[in-house]
């Protein structure tokens, strides 16, 4: 045996252990810092008139209802949009076209969109919708985030319908079933905790978006349940609070990441459960 | 039915000259063989021999893969099925198939069974419980899961899932079940209840089995083939083939010589 080398090896192996560590214990700890930070300082702003009242001009006393509501009411209506298209293109994808040329450049441009930079969604429908509309809106701005919900939901579909076994498949088709019907009673009920989980990521990814609504939904002091006007939302009002030099309006703005973080972190916690319950089955 | 032949068997499924290919790969060439009504037909030979491929010409179920096609001719209700002619689900109702590995749909006990009957029937409730008991019973299982019947076939045990797709199968009245390697995935216990099964649904059913363990095509079987290469080497009585089988390469097969 090779004393030397062997020496030498358990330096390396020490060294990249160290390394490793330091590395993990950066990531984490900007993290805790991270959520540290926003617990103390958002915890500040955090009561009950934040659910109740509006955004307040500075100086006054107010909440974030106008925004909440507008967020929910966004999300909620790009979820609704994008959701079946997501599912039938992801369906497309895995049952009907899986070899096909045209499922080969789906894909591609799904990637893409998957990865673009949000601000281009906002652009776009800036384009599509609000220039043609003559003025901002709560639709564009469920619009704009609709095109974000598609991708995430047709690439987790298509992952989870491919995890199904194909002798499931052909056991259905064999008792005669037409294939439509195949995959709406047993591939999608196969893979329906994937599916969820593939929605549930998809909120989570749209409602911290800041940059397609400044383009689109805009902003509102107000109340305004009105699709066809500006429309309140979180990420745009903490942006807006946060620029600003006002030190309640900063604590407003803190709340109002708290709570998005917060909503995130239970819609993963969410959709780790279903992932788990998948596995088991 | 069809004509009788000397033996006094008639001939529910007639293959004659029957080739199929996997792109370029051909896995059957010019298969013949008659598959006799309400007897057992086993299917013998080492992997990749093309027994597997036969049954799935048979139910057509290799339609839902592209560049897999078949020449020749199954002759089946005085039709040859591969002219692509009648309806392909009605012709899969009529030939129904077991798989290797255990198949039950996400779904309760229940559905798996009602799931065939509800796609070509509508019936009453009432009568929908009786046709999936009827269908346990004649698969052995009745007994088993009756008193869970809402709990999802998954929670099965794999010879418990495996009689139940054979309950599946036989919901849908068909006339010919197809079988491949249904015992391959089971333990020996499992194995000798669908077996006593295979005997017993030969009396209403023509069956063919396709089988990697040769005792269990002598045990089952009436008629054997024994393939190999995509070519049907010998086609007999199980007796005959196991006891004083024609062909040397049978032999060696059977003696385990090779495969």
């Amino acid at each position: 045996m090779n004393r030397g080398l062997y020496a030498r090896r358990r330096l390396t192996s020490r060294v990249f252990l160290t390394l490793s560590v330091l590395a993990a214990g950066f990531g984490i700890g900007s993290l805790a810092l991270i959520l540290g930070t926003l617990l103390t300082r958002g915890l500040n702003g955090v009561s009950l008139k934040m659910f109740v009242q509006m955004t307040p001009p500075p100086g006054s006393d107010g909440g974030l209802a106008n925004a909440i509501v507008g967020s929910l009411i966004m999300s909620a209506l790009a979820v609704v949009v994008g959701t079946p298209i997501g599912i039938l293109a992801g369906t497309y994808l895995a049952e009907y076209g899986r070899h096909t040329r045209i499922s080969f450049v789906v894909r591609f441009v799904n990637d893409i969109l998957l990865s673009a930079p949000s601000i281009l969604v906002g652009l776009f429908v800036y384009e599509l919708f609000v220039i043609h509309m003559g003025h901002f809106s709560a639709i564009a701005g469920a619009a704009a985030l609709a095109v974000l919900v598609i991708p995430v939901v047709v690439r987790t579909t298509e992952n989870m319908l491919l995890l199904v076994p194909n002798t499931l498949r052909e056991a259905a088709a064999a008792l005669g079933t037409p294939r439509s019907f195949v995959i709406r009673t047993v591939t999608w009920r196969a893979a329906r905790a994937g599916i969820l989980t593939g929605i549930l990521l998809a909120i989570a990814r749209i409602s911290g978006e800041t940059a397609p609504l400044l383009f689109t939904a805009l902003n509102n002091q107000f109340w305004s349940t009105d699709l066809n006007a500006p429309m309140a939302s979180l990420p745009a009002v903490i942006f807006q609070f946060a620029m600003s030099p006002y030190e309640d309006w900063h604590r407003l703005a803190w709340a109002g990441a708290l709570l998005i973080t917060f909503t995130v972190l239970s819609l993963s916690i969410l959709a780790r459960i279903f992932e788990s319950k998948r596995l088991s089955q | 039915m069809s004509e009788m032949n000397p033996s006094g068997l008639a001939t529910r499924i007639d293959i004659r000259g029957l080739s199929f290919y996997y792109g370029a790969n051909q896995a059957l060439k010019d298969v013949s063989v008659p598959l006799y009504d309400r007897k057992v037909t086993a299917f013998i030979g080492p992997s990749g021999c093309g027994k597997s491929t036969l049954l799935r010409v048979l139910n057509r179920i290799y339609e839902l893969y592209p560049n897999q096609r078949a020449t020749g001719e199954v002759i089946f209700d005085g039709e040859n099925i591969l002219n692509g002619g009648q309806d392909v689900n009605i012709l899969r109702a009529k030939v129904g198939m077991v798989f290797q590995k255990p198949t039950p749909f996400p779904m309760t006990i229940y559905d798996n069974i009602a799931f065939g009957i509800r796609l070509f029937e509508r019936i009453r409730k009432s009568d929908l419980d009786g046709r999936v008991e009827h269908a346990l019973k004649r698969a052995a299982l009745w007994s088993e899961v009756k008193d869970k019947l809402q709990e999802s076939g998954l929670s099965l045990s794999g010879g418990q899932q495996q009689r139940l797709c054979i309950a599946r199968s036989v919901a849908t009245s068909p006339d010919v079940i197809l079988l491949d390697e249904p015992c391959s995935a089971l333990d020996p216990m499992s194995t000798a209840k669908i077996e006593e099964l295979i005997d017993e649904l030969s009396n209403e059913y023509t069956i063919v089995i396709v089988t990697h363990n040769m005792q269990q095509a002598a045990r089952v079987a009436e008629k054997t083939g024994f393939f190999l290469n995509g070519r049907m080497v010998e086609f007999d009585s199980t007796h005959k083939i196991f006891t004083n089988p024609s062909d040397k390469r049978t032999e060696d097969y059977i003696t385990g010589r090779f495969g």
